[in-house]
């Protein structure tokens, strides 16, 4: 097997860490892969890198490999989505003063409880929160959890947008009064004295679709083989990142300067779920802060593709398109993953779509190869989202 | 046409600035990369946005346009997706324009060369600068490294740098190296007998 290069485009964020393990650990080259990793500081510029060929895949923010195929800001470009680089691992930091205000504790707060407090500030005067893009899950966990606590996004507060090396700064420098933005970056605003991180993510959607793999679906085609042996090499990897033994190593290979060129402690706390909420405090463990490879965590379910783009209409005004959802649907593909792990032992869903935020306990789920099982998927407000009614979904919601 | 030019390098910022006017295009606002991006944007209303790819202001620049408060009207990249030839020549050159939508194609070509051609000579004017201090940095070490040998064996410089180049030859290195490694030893163990 001959080795065949593979560009691609990251930002650095804990969640890039798959793409980076394969190439350093040799999972890559096991495949016959060599992975040249292309670093950027926006996501703009990692989309313009892999839509114009200067990259042959991405670590991307979901909604913006969405957004990509139905030609927001862009002329569309049909997209592919083979696999799920990880699940949540984003967290809500509120600057000193705000969390203070809303009487933030040293212990993760209860969403509810944490989104009244915030609501009767943002009574007070206008509070501005920074996303770092505007087709990114961050932009629409944030946006979920401010309407379902009675603050209406653009009307009560101001969201706009920040790159996640410079979240820390807009913090410390009374830009905006909160963040949200995936790790180091709030452990680095924490560590720094300008913030508190107030909630997980994860608290917002139990198994909120975070990074995925990127490609232009005619390059997923036209290298098909190539792209096989990639999902391979990634999957591989995820099982090894998720061995609790490997954190340190892990932390560190990430945290050098060609990839993170951060703090190997902030980085090791996000990958065993230990996060830090105040400076000089007790790292708190929530278990699934960030979420990788267990109950096919990487499996790229089209009903996840379908609830972020339920989250883009509601907040860009444009009105649900039944063929925009068809293309926002089909940018995932369950198809080039099943094709890519079939035979290796990997566990492979049966179904390509499911029931979202419908569990509370952990269930035995059909799968055509290995042994799936769920585990708790719920939103923070007990709705599920059926990705065969969006019209009904968006009505329901506040 | 007017053309608004962001760039975290103000030798770049110039030098983009005086291709397109020699081009004839004249009508150019320079944006101060510090100050507030979103402002200075409406306040000059431009037709194309010329910014480095590696400005970490982009991602905020495409929320501002998305919410068309500049110019009422969508942005695009580039010029249309039947031009990805020039797009990618773009993004090889490191540089990204924003483009009113419904601007033609022939209007923003030129624009879009001369910045092409610019971004090349300004990374080549970079690689030169960065051969030149590599050049001097090189030269620093071997004249340390000679200085020691002098020392050392009691030699005089010629003989010192015969010595250099002698084991460089033998040992297919280049002369640098070579001096990297004496001065490296001389840090490590220059205080043994």
């Amino acid at each position: 097997m001959s080795t065949e290069r593979f560009r691609i485009g990251f930002l650095p964020l804990v969640d890039a860490a798959l793409p980076i393990l394969a190439q350093e650990l040799g999972f890559a080259e096991a495949e016959g892969l060599a992975l040249d990793l292309v670093r950027d500081v926006t996501w703009a510029t990692v989309r313009d890198r892999l839509l114009y060929g200067h990259t042959d895949a991405a670590h991307m923010v979901a909604p913006l490999a969405i957004a990509s195929a139905l030609g927001r800001d862009r002329p569309p470009t049909a997209m592919a989505v083979p696999f799920v680089l990880g699940l949540n691992g984003n967290a809500i930091t509120f600057s000193t003063a705000l969390g203070e205000a809303c009487g933030l504790g040293d212990t993760l707060g209860d969403p509810h409880t944490v989104g009244a407090a915030l609501r009767s500030v943002a009574g007070t005067r206008r509070l501005r929160f920074g996303v770092v893009h505007r087709y990114s899950s961050h932009n629409y966990m944030l946006r979920y959890w401010l309407a379902g606590v009675g603050i209406r996004p653009d009307a009560d507060v101001e969201i706009v947008v920040t790159s996640p090396p410079f979240a820390a700064d807009a913090l410390a420098s009374g830009e905006v009064d909160g963040i949200c933005v995936g790790e180091p970056w709030n452990s680095i605003a924490v560590d720094r004295g300008v913030g508190r991180i107030a909630l997980a993510t994860a608290q917002i959607w139990r198994r909120g679709v975070e990074k995925v793999l990127a490609m232009r679906a005619d390059v997923a085609a036209e290298r098909a083989d190539a792209t096989q042996r990639l999902i391979r090499a990634l999957h591989a990897a995820a099982a090894h990142f998720v061995r609790p033994e490997t954190a340190e190593t892990n932390a560190a290979i990430l945290a050098r300067p060609a990839y993170l060129d951060a703090p190997a402690d902030a980085i090791l706390r996000a990958i065993t779920d230990r996060i830090r909420l105040v400076q000089g405090g007790e790292p708190v463990h929530y278990p699934d802060f960030m979420f990788q490879h267990r109950e096919a965590a990487n499996f790229p379910w089209r009903s996840q593709a379908a609830w972020l783009y339920a989250q883009m209409t509601r907040w860009d005004g444009r009105g649900y398109d039944a063929g925009d959802a068809a293309i926002a649907a089909a940018t995932f593909r369950p198809d080039l993953y099943r094709a890519a792990l079939a035979g290796s032992g990997a566990v492979l869903p049966g179904a390509s779509s499911k029931l979202e935020g419908a569990l509370g306990e952990p269930i035995g789920a059909g799968s055509t190869q290995g042994r799936l099982m769920l585990g708790n998927d719920r939103f923070f407000d007990g709705r599920a989202f059926d990705p065969d009614d969006i019209p009904g979904y968006l009505a329901a919601l506040p | 046409m007017r053309i608004a030019i962001i760039d975290t390098s103000e030798t770049r910022a110039a030098i983009i600035a005086d291709g397109l006017r020699d081009a004839g295009l004249d009508d150019q606002v320079v944006i101060d990369p510090a100050g507030p991006l979103a402002r200075q944007i409406e306040a000059c209303a431009p037709e194309v946005v010329l910014i480095n790819l590696e400005n970490p202001s982009r991602d905020l620049l495409e929320d501002f346009f998305a919410m068309s408060r500049v110019l009422g009207r969508p942005i695009a990249m580039f010029v249309d997706q039947s031009d990805a030839e020039s797009a990618l020549a773009a993004v090889d050159a490191g540089v990204s324009a924003y483009v009113v939508d419904g601007l033609a194609r022939q209007r923003i070509k030129p624009v879009l060369d001369v910045a092409i051609r610019r971004f090349q000579a300004f990374s080549r004017l970079q690689a030169e600068l960065a051969e030149a201090k590599t050049a001097l940095a090189d030269r620093q070490t071997i004249d340390r490294a000679k200085a020691i040998l002098m020392r050392r064996r009691g030699i005089d410089e010629p003989a010192a740098y015969a010595l250099l180049r002698g084991h460089a030859m033998q040992s297919n290195r280049r002369i640098a190296e070579v001096a990297e490694a004496i001065v490296t030893s001389e840090a490590l163990m220059g205080d043994l007998p």
